[in-house]
């Protein structure tokens, strides 16, 4: 995993933090909910968006139900194309694979188009450990890049930073990456994206290495296919000698004709845009245009053990839009860099306990950073039912049970520190099982409800910190309705029930 | 037709005023409800929170308690979702580990028969005008499960509409969780907070005296919440201004305000 990302506090805390910085809410507010309502309207353009969210998801489905097969296909007719496919079980192989293809050419930089799976994997890193340097050219993981930063959104990597702290990351960094910034810039639109396009040319027409991801792999044709909106991708794509693509294998898509739901419900669902400005194709290699070598590094890194899982799998269906992170309140609130890893917000709160496991302290508290509320599986395209798969995972956290570890089944263990809290709720469950002892235990509470603290105490804490508590009645329901109608409909079986 | 009341844990201990106010409204429909006491919690907590096993009693409590009826009624959209979506999803898990048929039984029992009141209100009765009166500016705040899990739409706001003497004002953002979410509250406090502080603040800003909605969980972080803050906005169930009328009208709660019982 990417070492960048260790050590980060577990969610609750790190949230807690972003409540508090006042700028960053305020940045992220503006930004979610100006793409949240754009969407939506380019959404409610299509009368046929329902058919569309359910054709995505039954596509995905199918493909990841035979996906074996296509990744076969796929890798023949790369191959066939005259390109070289290689296969990287972990983070580990991915990066020594594409470290030893950068080494072959006898490069030390390379250029990169964004690529979700190179952050994932760490690669950055890596490249840099052996010596190489990795220029980021996607204007906003630029700015990241820069600024020395992490990545907070799937779509908008920056979209933490306002304009005026991008002009400052600019003034200062850009003369330590290469073309250095025009003196006076200022925080206009225009003169960033000026001031970007200056530094980053000089980067394509020296490089000749580049690195992509992808966002579809097409089976049928061994096609790689990359959706963006600045052009910056398909320079690298073009200009450089060798070009290297890391891509997660559940980005395989059987034909051609499966393209035309993905380029409807991908750019609508991202950016609000009925159709993305650059789609860029790739196929193998072409004499005398574009890379004249090309190299595909097929990654899995807990995939396969993901689609091991009937309920979890359907997390593999993700196009990445983003669209889960702008309506949900949580991720609003705590930003992204609360989620530890490049797939932040409800997707990654999913996404990430299952590709790492859920036994970190990280990983453990993800599928609770969510108040279930269910925005999030209400915009997704491919229908990713994301509550479910929290519940999912909130159960293989407290309770353990079976796994697919690197394609074997292993049982976990139930994590540490929820003892007091399985206890609890088993209490509760053997309570709510006898009314008998439920109904003295609110006859109990309402007798004494004047001594009852207007504070609590251990984990009840965080709730009277900020709000009041309630009062007690004199009389639950239960002992109003018995007193007032008698106890006709009480079951005779009741009091032996469940002893 | 049987009528049962699933009144739910929250609301028998903590809100009975809405319970006796679903039984007043539906009575004045000319329903007979019956209560059947072997009821309990429906298993949400336990079931968010990860605790699925500890879920399977209750489901079979459920099937006991409400077999003989056609129909169970509840004021709490979350609890009704949790019927409807959860208790088919625990049933398919539990005869995938191996255990009988009891619990699919149970679950495809309660499914079709449990309605959240207002749906039972607008569907089964077939009435938007129940003869209420509530003399009061009051917002919506449609809850995430009753929007989302249940699809209730409009069907609150329709009633509502009807209620003579009530002002609703519309809502910002109302579509937006208030950030109660059960153990998330307490799981993530300061996330839940900010979330309830924003909720808060479009609620005042409405003008209106009263905040409604069909889940008494959320109006006990959102009235928690208001209280803290010293707004007077009380947070009001749906039933309970449904069941008001010129004769015997309820004037919303106070609970949050007063822990010396004034609630009755």
């Amino acid at each position: 995993m990417n070492g960048a990302y260790l050590g980060m506090p577990a969610f609750p805390r790190a949230a807690a933090a972003a409540t508090r910085d006042g700028r960053l809410r305020a940045n992220l507010t503006h930004a979610t909910h100006t793409i949240r309502d754009k969407r939506a309207r380019a959404v409610a353009e299509l009368d046929d968006w329902a058919q569309l969210r359910a054709a995505g998801a039954a596509v995905k489905d199918r493909t990841l139900r035979h996906l074996d097969h296509y990744l076969e296909q796929l890798e023949a007719a790369v191959t066939a194309a005259g390109g070289q496919v290689h296969w990287a079980a972990d983070a580990e192989e991915a990066n020594r694979i594409v470290t030893e293809l950068v080494r072959e050419t006898g490069e030390r930089e390379v250029v990169k188009v964004k690529s979700m799976a190179t952050q994932e994997i760490g690669l950055n890193e890596a490249l840099a450990e052996a010596g190489i340097r990795a220029y980021e050219t996607d204007l906003a993981e630029l700015i990241v890049q820069l600024g020395n930063d992490l990545p907070s959104h799937i779509l908008v990597p920056a979209i933490h930073r306002n304009r005026s702290e991008i002009r400052d990351i600019f003034l200062a960094e850009m003369g330590r990456w290469g073309r250095p910034a025009p003196e006076g810039l200022s925080d206009s639109p225009a003169e960033l994206a000026e001031a970007a396009r200056l530094h980053l040319r000089e980067k394509f027409l020296s490089a000749k290495v580049a690195i992509s991801g992808a966002n579809f792999m097409v089976a049928e044709t061994g096609t790689l296919v990359v959706v963006e909106s600045e052009g910056n991708g398909r320079m690298c794509l073009t200009l450089p000698e060798t070009l290297i693509s890391v891509v997660g294998i559940e980005k395989t898509v059987p034909t051609w004709q499966d393209l035309e739901i993905f380029l409807q419900l991908l750019p609508r669902s991202s950016t609000a845009e009925r159709m993305n400005p650059y789609t860029s194709t790739w196929t193998g290699t072409t004499d005398g245009d574009g890379p004249g070598t090309f190299h595909l590094v097929l990654l899995d890194n807990g995939r396969t053990d993901t689609l091991a899982d009937t309920v979890g799998r359907q997390a593999l269906r993700c196009i990445r839009c983003s669209a889960c992170l702008n309506v949900c309140p949580v991720y609003e609130r705590a930003g992204g860099h609360a989620y530890g890893s490049p797939y932040p917000g409800p997707i990654g709160a999913i996404l990430t306990p299952q590709l790492r496991g859920v036994e970190g302290a990280l990983e453990s508290s993800l599928p609770y950073a969510s108040s279930l509320c269910g925005a999030c599986y209400e915009v997704c395209p491919v229908a990713i039912d994301i509550p479910e798969v929290l519940v999912h995972l909130r159960e293989r956290v407290v309770e353990g049970g079976e796994v697919t570890r690197r394609g074997t089944r292993a049982v976990l263990r139930p994590a540490r520190g929820h003892a007091a809290e399985r206890a609890a709720m088993r209490a509760a469950g053997w309570v709510f099982d006898r009314p008998g002892v439920l109904r003295a235990g609110m006859r109990l509470a309402a007798r004494t409800r004047r001594l009852h603290p207007r504070r609590l105490p251990g984990p009840g804490r965080a709730w009277s910190q900020t709000r009041e508590l309630p009062a007690v009645p004199a009389e639950s329901f239960r002992d109003w309705w018995q007193r007032t109608r008698g106890t006709g409909t009480e079951s005779a079986r009741q009091g032996g029930e469940g002893t | 037709m049987r009528v049962a009341l699933f009144v739910t844990c929250i609301n028998d201990f903590l809100h009975p005023r809405t319970g006796q106010a679903v039984v007043t409204l539906l009575e004045r429909l000319g329903v007979e409800v019956a209560f059947p006491a072997e009821q309990s919690c429906c298993g949400q907590p336990q079931f968010n929170t990860g605790y699925r096993h500890a879920t399977e009693p209750l489901v079979r409590r459920f099937d006991r308690a409400f077999k003989d009826y056609d129909y169970v009624v509840t004021p709490s959209g979350s609890c009704a979702a949790m019927v409807r979506d959860n208790y088919p999803r625990i049933a398919a898990k539990a005869a995938a580990e191996g255990r009988g048929r009891e619990l699919t039984d149970a679950a495809a029992l309660a499914v079709p028969k449990t309605y959240e009141l207002t749906e039972f209100l607008v569907d089964v009765l077939k009435v938007e005008d129940v003869g209420a009166y509530y003399p009061h500016t009051v917002t919506y705040h449609p809850t995430c499960h009753g929007l989302r899990m249940l699809g209730l739409g409009d069907r609150p706001r329709r009633l509502l509409s009807q209620v003579r003497g009530l002002e609703l004002r519309e809502l910002p953002g109302a579509e937006e969780c208030c950030g109660f979410g059960g153990t998330f509250a307490v799981k993530n406090p300061a996330v839940s907070a900010a979330m309830g502080a924003d909720k808060v603040r479009h609620l005042i800003g409405t003008g209106a005296e009263a905040v409604c909605t069909v889940d008494n969980s959320c109006l006990l972080h959102i009235g928690g919440t208001l209280a803290r803050q010293g707004s007077p906005i009380r947070p009001v169930h749906i039933a309970e201004i449904l069941a008001s009328t010129e004769d015997a009208p309820m004037d919303g709660r106070k609970a949050h305000t007063s822990a010396d019982g004034s609630v009755r």
